[in-house]
């Protein structure tokens, strides 16, 4: 892997976000559904990206679980958008050969009948690459 | 009228019926929808990194087929829609994927974001008016006590998705008013039921379906309806099965009277 300070261009390269406009007023972090599932909260994102402490962010739980709903993105009043930036943490995980979340390998006992096509297409396009 | 219509994966599998309904609805209300040729899946969720061009191909080839036959893009599904109209957006804003995206597509005439992309809501609200459908109505839902549950791709980012006002929409509900029935506004009516995480976060995903649930029938829904296949498998196997769900489809289709004609379709 690269340096984290080469690690923290990509993020901000990938997302397209400039993490310096962000006035940390937790609105993201209020407004997550998957809060509680997180290890980093959204609106501490930002501050590891200023810190270039990239090796704490792509081993986060979080990357896993946000959702991708935009309610970060929607309410964040100074257009930082932090879903962007986990998106962009993921990325530089899934990006490595054999950095993965979702395995073809796990997906049959993962399957019932009524799941949806839909389900599996978007999984793997978070997921891996 | 003539609509370009983008069905989707999940339209020609698990969700054929929200699929059907719409169809013998849009010939009832005079409209038709006519599929693209060769479209193929939208990738289930928008590419977020500035930088991805290969997978917002499927979503160009789909507008520019549109804009060749100089048809407005019907979608159905939300996440096809998401996807879709973010992708149209970026071809029309966004210099650097229009130009990385056309050197791939090798157009005759390169695409810029011409095509106008409609959810089919925005077609009963915008091109139809829900005054209209009102009138075309000849089996109203009276009494019946619906929940819209809008979910989160057809409204965020609201800047982008132009769908409704993104923390207090009406047009499901205005839907609901139209076919005779009465809409339930609950809370969580915009919050996500889990989306993809479902394949391996069963826990989290059975936590907020259930709280979506669970918001609209203690406000007294009798059921949910959605837009979104994937909204669907989640509330309905993932929520508390205290009411059920359907496609705001099929409750068109049986208040214009075609629900039959579309169930042998």
């Amino acid at each position: 892997m690269k340096s984290e300070k080469k690690q923290a261009e990509m993020i901000r390269e990938i997302s397209g976000v400039n993490p310096y406009k962000c006035m940390k007023c937790g609105k993201c972090s209020a407004s997550c559904p998957s809060f509680n599932e997180m290890d980093i909260k959204p609106h501490q994102f930002v501050s590891y990206v200023l810190h270039e402490d990239i090796e704490s962010l792509v081993k986060s739980e979080s990357l896993w679980k946000c959702l991708s709903c935009f309610a970060c993105v929607e309410r964040c009043p100074r257009d930082v958008k932090p879903g962007k930036l986990i998106d962009a943490a993921r990325q530089l995980v899934v990006r490595q050969r054999g950095e993965t979340y979702l395995s073809p390998d796990e997906v049959p006992e993962l399957l019932d009948p009524e799941l949806p096509q839909q389900l599996l297409v978007s999984a793997f396009r978070r997921y891996r690459r | 009228m003539k609509y370009s219509y983008y069905p989707g994966c999940t339209l020609k599998t698990k969700a054929k019926d929200l699929d059907a309904y719409a169809r013998a609805s849009a010939r009832a209300l005079g409209f038709e929808l006519e599929e693209i040729e060769n479209w193929q899946c939208c990738g289930g969720v928008y590419p977020l990194g500035s930088d991805e061009i290969a997978t917002k191909l499927s979503s160009v080839r789909a507008l520019n087929e549109a804009k060749e036959k100089g048809q407005d893009l019907v979608t159905l599904c939300s996440a096809c829609h998401h996807v879709i109209k973010r992708v149209n957006d970026d071809m029309k804003n966004v210099e650097d994927i229009r130009t990385r995206a056309n050197n791939y597509m090798q157009l005759d005439e390169p695409y810029a974001g011409e095509t106008t992309v409609l959810h089919f809501l925005e077609v009963l609200r915008d091109r139809v008016g829900f005054d209209e459908l009102k009138k075309k109505v000849v089996n109203p839902l009276t009494g019946r006590k619906i929940g819209a549950y809008y979910g989160c791709l057809l409204l965020r980012p609201s800047g982008l998705l132009e769908f409704d006002n993104p923390e207090n929409p009406t047009i499901i509900e205005d839907f609901i008013r139209a076919i005779g029935a009465t809409p339930v506004v609950y809370p969580y009516r915009n919050e996500c039921c889990g989306g993809y995480i479902s394949l391996k976060e069963k826990d989290m995903t059975k936590r907020m379906s259930t709280t979506v649930m669970d918001s609209a029938a203690g406000l007294g829904a009798e059921m949910l309806i959605t837009a979104c296949p994937l909204c669907m498998y989640n509330l309905k196997k993932s929520g508390s099965g205290k009411i059920p769900v359907y496609y705001f489809t099929e409750l068109l289709a049986e208040a214009l009277g075609v629900k039959e004609e579309a169930a042998k379709a």
